[in-house]
């Protein structure tokens, strides 16, 4: 009964959750759409932490997208124990470049005063559902070893599957624990997403690279110039 | 020719008593909030002297403004690439200590201390913490420290100037300075704009006011790296950037913005000027000794039948021209060649001009008074208390000729007023000096009226904003129909 709840519905919630509240808070509340950047109050320390944080999760993320998309292309991949070797510890690395830089950002935030007083609960949730999921993760790797290929056929069926709407919950039920705490709190992270700065994703500046450098707005549009 | 209309400014910094009532009234009106207690839009430094944020002119440190590349010009520090890859960390974007912690005091202390021996004092606590601290800095902490050896000694653009003349500077029976009241330039070529990845900086078409749309703005703070002038500020509490918005709502309103309004000294003057746009892009690569002049050459005659047609073929209304022909800011800056823009090497563009201060500047070297029977008068100018390199430094992107002209002409017209009020000077010697200094009596009685008796519609020629259509850009009006007002209809509180 758990099992369906947690690898059933719950996904589903989350999912919910994170489409109609991020694009109601773009909506109706843009002001709040912030990454809440600290730098200002503090800026030496956020290097450390802030730099290997984001580089980590970059990779990291990008490397889950790569083994659910592309499954077989991993396998194929993983087939030459170096290559497998290579992918692994270059995962393993940026897991743990997350987590140096995620306590740094913690101890950071926690005992500089003028970042104590400017944290919301919020920021906290932030902090403990990424510290999860990155334990959670490295766990895996280190005693679960070679995820890059087990995954392929042991979780991103069920993945799949969710997309499908179909949830192959007996697939995951069988999971040892260390899997199961790791998708669980992923959709606990994705259901808590839109409530947090973690909005800042959605709207990272990429436009930006195109764009023309300044920006004019009129009130009105202009009558055409025949000289321009 | 593609004529735009921009609403600008002139200062007339001999006139600025130093008084910070432009300051108080902006802080009243725009930033007496949680994050922008540390903010002045507008603020008033002591030249020379560090400024705020501390030593804001140390491009080497903040890494402000553009700077000339093959082809044309490139943002110093941000921008695509760079940009791109400071986004976790911004090496040069100045903290809250650059500028300075906001503090108040426990007054309340005063009241409820228990009976003792002493007296209770009121204790500074930080408006960031709100605990205890020592106040160490402030928005104008070197206020009037024109010699001093750990602010004025420290003025960036000391630089320019010669050792020898560096050391004479501060001689006590030399020392001297002048204010300089500063707020956003809404600049013609902003930084600021340009460096914001969310593209919530943007130029108002049809004023130029440089704005910031705050439900866009997503605290990559690269705005406040970009503005060699270190106007935009970030609000740590809300995580959004703020800037001065040329009270805008003031403005199409026909109301003088806040710090003009408020001007003791009667320094400030607004009008509508003219540009050409297609020009920008010359202007912006122009040699740093040209820079001045290549920026005043983007203003156009508002008098001038083909920009008149220009400007109607842009949309620009005709009461708009009509006020860009009344404008102070274009006699100043181009017909007089007495307005220079601040730091024009930053190739900005900026929309601000200041008239560069005479009396402070003029006390003579030696003990006498103004002896105006030698026979190179106008020539004093280059033995000034503060050497012209570094007035230049400040006005003239480098370019001693347009601040020493902008000089001489201010000490021709003091001269020839002289003459007609005091009389203790020849009217033929005034003459001959206002000839020299590129100018004539018609001209200088001109000068002499807007510098010391305009009135307060002749300072600030406020262009008729079409707030029925500015409002636009907030909000549709015909959708808004039958609500009660515009604006923020929620609190503009810290998102989670």
């Amino acid at each position: 009964m758990l099992d369906i709840l947690l690898f059933g519905a719950l996904p589903y919630v989350a999912m919910v959750l994170f489409l109609v509240v991020s694009v109601r808070r773009y909506r109706y509340e843009p002001f709040s759409f912030s990454s809440l950047s600290s730098q200002f109050l503090e800026t030496r320390r956020l290097f450390w932490g802030s730099v290997p944080f984001h580089v980590g999760i970059l990779a990291v993320f990008f490397g889950h997208l790569t083994g659910f998309l592309f499954p077989r292309e991993l396998v194929l991949w993983n087939r030459v124990p170096v290559r497998l070797l290579v992918f692994e510890v270059t995962g393993l690395a940026f897991a743990l470049l997350v987590l140096f830089g995620l306590s740094g950002l913690l101890w950071r935030r926690l005992t500089t005063s003028r970042l104590r007083v400017n944290t919301s609960p919020a920021d906290l949730l932030v902090h403990a559902m990424l510290f999860f999921q990155v334990l959670t993760g490295l766990d895996i790797a280190l005693r679960l070893r070679w995820g890059s290929t087990w995954f392929a056929e042991a979780l991103a069926p069920y993945l799949r599957s969710i997309f499908l709407f179909q949830p192959d919950v007996a697939r995951m039920a069988e999971m040892p624990l260390s899997v199961k705490l790791h998708v669980v709190g992923a959709f606990f992270f994705f259901a808590a997403f839109s409530y947090t700065r973690l909005v800042h994703i959605l709207v990272a500046p990429v436009p930006y690279l195109w764009r023309p450098l300044q920006v004019a707005i009129w009130n009105r549009a202009r009558p055409q110039n025949p000289a321009a | 020719m593609d004529v735009r209309a921009q609403v600008s400014m002139v200062f007339h910094l001999d006139k600025c008593i130093g008084c910070h009532t432009c300051s108080i009234a902006c802080k009243n009106v725009w930033t007496d909030r949680k994050g922008a207690e540390y903010m002045w839009w507008n603020n008033v430094e002591t030249k020379p002297g560090t400024g705020y944020p501390s030593a804001w002119e140390d491009q080497e440190k903040y890494k402000g403004g553009w700077q000339r590349v093959e082809g044309g010009v490139q943002l110093r520090a941000v921008g695509k690439v760079r940009g791109a890859m400071t986004v976790f960390h911004n090496p040069n974007l100045p903290t809250i200590d650059d500028y300075y912690e906001p503090f108040t005091y426990r007054y309340q202390d005063l009241f409820d201390a228990p009976e003792g021996a002493d007296q209770p004092t009121a204790r500074p606590i930080s408006m960031v913490t709100g605990e205890p601290m020592d106040i160490e800095a402030g928005p104008n902490w070197d206020d009037d420290l024109g010699g001093s050896p750990m602010y004025a000694a420290n003025d960036p653009n000391l630089e320019q100037v010669s050792a020898a003349e560096r050391e004479a500077l501060f001689e006590v029976q030399r020392l001297t300075f002048f204010y300089l009241p500063r707020i956003c330039n809404h600049c013609l070529n902003p930084a600021c704009v340009a460096a914001c990845p969310s593209g919530a900086l943007y130029k108002r078409g049809e004023d130029g006011i440089v704005l910031l749309n705050q439900e866009r703005c997503r605290a990559w703070r690269f705005c406040v790296t970009a503005c060699p002038y270190k106007k935009t500020y970030f609000n740590w509490s809300t995580g959004k950037s703020e800037k001065c918005i040329l009270c805008y709502p003031r403005l199409e309103t026909g109301q003088a913005p806040a710090c003009f309004h408020s001007c003791v000294g009667r320094i400030r003057y607004l009008g509508m000027i003219l540009y050409d746009a297609d020009r920008i892009q010359s202007a912006l690569a122009a040699d740093p000794d040209k820079l001045v002049d290549a920026q005043r050459g983007l203003l156009l005659d508002p008098n001038d039948p083909e920009v008149i047609a220009g400007a109607r073929r842009n949309g620009i209304p005709d009461d708009v021209i009509a006020s860009a022909q009344r404008s102070p800011v274009y006699r100043w800056v181009v017909e007089w060649g007495l307005a220079l823009p601040l730091h024009a090497e930053h190739r900005t563009l900026p929309m601000l001009f200041y008239v560069p201060p005479l009396l402070p500047v003029m006390a003579k070297v030696g003990d006498t008074g103004y002896d105006t029977s030698i026979d190179d008068f106008l020539g004093t100018v280059d033995s000034y208390r503060l050497p012209i390199q570094y007035m230049a430094s400040l006005f003239g992107a480098g370019n001693e000729g347009v601040v020493r002209y902008a000089l001489r002409k201010q000490l021709a017209v003091r001269t020839y007023r002289r003459a007609v009020t005091a009389g203790d000077v020849d009217m033929a010697k005034a003459d001959s000096l206002l000839a020299a200094a590129d100018s004539n009596r018609q001209q200088a009685d001109a000068i002499y009226h807007l510098t010391s008796i305009a009135p307060f519609d002749e300072r600030f020629v406020i262009p008729p904003m079409h707030r029925e259509q500015a409002i636009e850009m907030m909000e549709d009006p015909l959708t808004a129909k039958g609500f009660e007002g515009f604006g923020f209809r929620q609190r503009p509180e810290r998102g989670a």
